[in-house]
Parts: C-alpha cells; sequence; structure tokens
C-alpha cells in the first residue's frame, strides 16, 4: 500500500489561514489501512481544527467525509456535500488523491494534510516500512523475494557496502541492511550462489530516467474509442 | 606503447611489498598542509597515496584536483573515486578528465551515505556500484563508453584511458562471505588491486587470505593508526566490521600521553609483520600522523 502520515498540525493550520470554510476529507484506501488518513482521522482532525479555531479566534467552520478512494472518479458521487460548497478542501489521501480530486474540482483548492512517504507494509503493531521503490523493473526473482533497490539505502545490485554493522545499515541502527536480509534468505534457502552472477547496472529509465511514467492498456482504449 | 600504467602497478609486479599512504583533502581552498604531509614524508617513503574522495560524505575540495597537485609534486595518486555524488554521466566525465591529467590508479568505492556526512539533506546518487563503476573504467578503456548511439552500437571515443584499477573489502566484516562474494564480482568486473578496511586481527586476516587464495590480484591490508584508546574504542562501537582486541586498547591504556605515537607505530608495525607473508602490500592510513609513516614503514621492515 501506499503509506502517509500527517502532516504536522501547525503545518496544516498555517495552510487553512486564507480560508473560513473547510472540508477535511479522509480517503478509504491506503491511508485508511495504515490508520492515517481514513474516516476516523478525519473526524479527528476536524475536531482538532474546531478546537483550534475556538481557540485562536480564527472562525473555520469545519466538516468532515470520507470516500472510498479519491484516485477514482466513480466515488465521488459519494460525497455528502460538494467540494464547491466549501472554500477549501483539506485531502487526507496520498499525493495521488489530493491531484486528482483537484483536477475533478478546479474551482475549489485541495490541500495536503499528509505527507506521501513510501509503498509499503505493516510489519509490526504500530510499524509500517517501505518494501518496494516502484523502480518498474522487479528483481525480487533474484534476491530471495526481497528487494535491494527499496531495502538497501543505496539501491546496491551486487551486495552490500561495508558500513553494516550486527545487520544494521550504516544509515540507521534501527534499519536492517537490506543485503543481510537477502543474504539470510538465500542462505536457509541454499541459494547464495544466485548471488554470485555480477547485476549490470540498474536502468533507471523504468524509474524517473524516462519522466513521468504512464500505463496504457491497448486493449481497453481501443474498447473505449469503438464505444 | 609498452610504458607502464602506473609506478603501483609496476610495484606490485616486481613482487615486492609494497606501501602506499593516505591524505584527506580539506574543507576548503587550504591545500598546502595535506601536501606539506605528502611531499614531506610520503613522498620518499610509499609508492602511492591515496586522495579519498569526500570522505564520510563531508564536503571538501575534490580528489581529482588533489591528486592532479601530488602529481605536479612528483608523488603517484590513487584517486579515491565513490558512487555517491556523481551519475553515471558525471562519473564516465569524471575518469576521462582524471585520465587527461595523468591519474592512472583509481579505487572504487561505493561512498558513504550522504546521512553519514554534513549534508544529510543532499540526495544520494548510486547510479552504478562498486562493481558497476569498474565495468564503466573498463568499457571506457576498451574505447566505448557506458551509452548507445542512435543505432544501439556502443557509442565510440575519441582516445581511450587506461586505468590501474583497484577495489576495497573489510576481511573482519561480520558476514564475510558476503563480502567475498562481492569481491569476486569486483574482480570479475576488473578489479586489479585491493585495499582493505583496517585490521588489528591478523588470525582473522589470515584466515580470510587463504578464502580468497583463488583470486589473483594483489591484496593491501588497511593499517589505521590508534592515536588513543578513546578512537580504538570507537571504532570497536562504530566502525563496522573493525575490532580491535581487548590487549591492544590495554596496551595503550597502559601507555603515557607522551608515548601514544610511540607505541601506535609500534603496533602498526607488528600488524604489518604478522601479516606480510599473506599479503601484497599494506595501505597506511595515519589520519593526519603523515610524519610517522618513515617509522611505520621501518618497523614493518624490522
Amino acid at each position: 500500500m501506499i503509506v502517509a502520515e500527517r502532516k504536522p498540525f501547525d503545518e496544516i493550520l498555517e495552510m487553512l489561514s486564507p480560508y473560513k470554510r473547510v472540508l477535511v476529507l479522509g480517503c478509504g484506501g491506503c491511508v485508511t489501512v495504515c490508520l492515517t488518513g481514513g474516516e476516523r482521522q478525519a473526524e479527528e482532525l476536524a475536531s482538532q481544527l474546531r478546537l483550534a479555531s475556538r481557540h485562536k479566534s480564527m472562525d473555520l467552520t469545519v466538516d468532515y467525509d470520507c470516500i472510498t478512494r479519491q484516485c477514482d472518479r466513480e466515488f465521488t458521487e459519494n460525497l455528502k456535500e460538494s467540494p464547491a460548497q466549501y472554500d477549501c478542501v483539506l485531502s487526507m489521501a496520498c499525493g495521488v488523491g489530493v491531484q486528482f480530486m483537484s483536477q475533478l474540482y478546479p474551482d475549489v483548492p485541495f490541500l495536503p494534510a499528509m505527507n506521501t512517504t513510501f509503498y509499503g507494509a505493516n510489519t509490526a503493531p504500530g510499524l509500517w516500512e517501505e518494501y518496494c521503490h516502484g523502480c518498474g523493473d522487479c528483481v525480487l526473482a533474484l534476491t530471495g523475494g526481497i528487494c535491494p533497490i527499496a531495502r538497501c539505502s543505496k539501491s546496491l545490485v551486487n551486495g552490500p557496502c561495508g558500513g553494516a554493522q550486527d545487520g544494521k545499515c550504516e544509515v540507521s541502527n534501527q534499519m536492517d541492511c537490506g543485503w543481510h536480509l537477502i543474504y539470510k534468505r538465500l542462505t536457509e534457502k541454499g541459494k547464495v550462489d544466485e548471488l554470485r552472477k555480477i547485476r549490470p547496472p540498474i536502468n533507471w529509465k523504468t524509474d524517473r530516467g524516462a519522466g513521468v511514467r504512464r500505463l496504457i492498456l491497448e486493449e481497453m482504449v481501443e474498447e473505449e474509442s469503438e464505444v | 606503447m609498452n610504458e607502464p600504467v602506473s609506478n603501483l602497478k609496476s610495484a606490485f609486479e616486481s613482487g615486492r611489498f609494497v606501501f602506499t599512504g593516505e591524505i584527506g583533502p580539506p574543507k576548503g581552498t587550504n591545500v598546502q598542509s595535506c601536501l606539506h604531509e605528502a611531499e614531506e614524508y610520503l613522498k620518499d617513503s610509499v609508492t602511492a597515496v591515496n586522495v579519498t574522495d569526500g570522505q564520510t560524505a563531508v564536503m571538501r575540495i575534490g580528489s581529482i584536483a588533489v591528486s592532479n597537485m601530488l602529481l605536479e609534486r612528483g608523488i603517484e595518486p590513487v584517486f579515491q573515486m565513490t558512487c555517491r555524488d556523481r551519475n553515471r554521466i558525471a562519473l564516465q566525465m569524471d575518469l576521462l578528465s582524471a585520465y587527461s591529467l595523468g591519474i592512472r590508479n583509481v579505487l572504487s568505492l561505493t561512498g558513504d551515505h550522504v546521512a553519514m556526512g554534513d549534508h544529510p539533506e543532499a540526495k544520494p546518487v548510486f547510479d552504478l556500484d562498486s562493481v558497476g563503476l569498474l565495468q564503466a573504467m573498463v568499457k571506457l578503456e576498451a574505447g566505448t563508453d557506458m551509452g548507445r548511439d542512435m543505432k544501439g552500437n556502443p557509442n565510440k571515443l575519441e582516445g581511450a584511458p587506461k586505468f590501474f584499477k583497484g577495489c576495497c573489502v573489510t576481511p573482519c566484516a561480520e558476514e564475510v562471505e558476503l563480502q567475498i562474494i562481492k569481491l569476486e564480482k569486483k574482480v570479475e568486473a576488473g578489479a586489479q588491486f585491493v585495499q582493505t578496511q583496517a585490521v588489528y586481527e591478523p588470525a582473522v586476516f589470515e584466515k580470510f587470505m587463504q578464502r580468497i587464495e583463488h583470486l589473483k590480484a594483489p591484496v593491501m591490508v588497511g593499517i589505521v593508526m590508534l592515536k588513543s584508546v578513546g578512537m580504538a574504542k570507537y571504532m570497536n562501537r562504530s566502525v563496522p566490521g573493525v575490532h580491535v582486541p581487548d590487549e591492544l586498547i590495554t596496551r595503550l591504556s597502559d601507555t603515557a600521553k607522551e608515548d601514544l605515537q610511540r607505541v601506535s607505530i609500534e603496533i602498526c608495525g607488528e600488524l604489518i609483520r604478522k601479516m606480510k607473508h599473506c599479503c601484497q602490500g599494506a595501505h597506511l592510513m595515519t589520519l593526519g600522523w603523515g610524519h610517522c609513516v618513515p617509522d611505520i614503514i621501518a618497523a614493518a621492515l624490522a
């Protein structure tokens, strides 16, 4: 899933300073699963904002709502009120949702309540960790199912640097060395020899090297145009 | 045409035990003191002098410039090159630039992460890894680069460089097999000599050397001067793959401050004497104590 965390409250308050009527809009997708931007968090943020508004005499009117996904046109039907009723919408979706919604409602400012951080999984209670970098050229079949692009701080493809200590990355001792994880997994499977072949330099073209990325499913494009 | 690529390469070929030193370029333009160290203490003692490349991810004057200043002073540099700050275009450009200035020895390194240094907000590059950088050098030597022309053929260079290519390894690392696998790849990719991380455990090093006997590249054991008890303890705590045994720590703590340098020189000399039978040279990292190099070498050869 896409993991996002809420921006600091003061930064949100500062963003809202030009506006009076605000809709806090949660998203039922990834940010609900990572417990940061779903309906409950939208409700919480709305009441926090009302309190702050009273406290600082900001005269804000704050409602909240949540739709299934902010990155998909069809779910906007479920909005209780049109965004046009508000001076601005504070979106708790990831960066995709914020942009997509503001494209659908160009007359309403959509502001980000979240910092979108990574593609990850919930690996322990209260912990989400980055697992995928979205590089566009998956190597998991070669590395014991553990990604060296996302889980090595330097995205090294031929083995670790000399910086790991006690299996932890030089960047932080809270962070596993991705290459130690790969080595451990392949050792368990008796497949360490798979690491002996030199991997060529990464083709960053599928990452950001060829600019903004798109996915086109030709069949669907044709069907649509036939209709 | 048969001119040797570098004195360092020739020294290994001659079969004698080789010494190299190291200087760290300063933060700023005042290069006098690091050049003085190289000229005064290293020039007549070692075969070549490593010039670090933004060591510990701290911004400093560049390795190419200081390597070139060494050349001008008749000192052969080993240009350390990390993958941290440049993509493959910039790396290849700098390799050609270095060659054009007369730099021949290049040490391929991954580089410390920017998070370790004094610009933690910088974008870490790591477009290539240290294996990829060696492959890039080999391509340049073959008269092509890593790119392709419009027809999909390798781009041809007008004039190709020739390097003596080195790499690094940590012999006392916790997962030594993983280190060895990567070292094998570096040698396969083109590395012609190896420098190691600091070693204080001759027995562990000897075992490591037995495990890489099949690799035909000469190995220089890394010797870092222990300048104080605090530094030795710090290395145990914070430098991955380096272990200073208790016996050395006790010896340093039993030493009066004014004798520290002498004892540190003795330790370096002893370490090299214990390991020189199983490797081809020693890379001396004196961390500003360059004036000790002649004495370390004398102690090592005693």
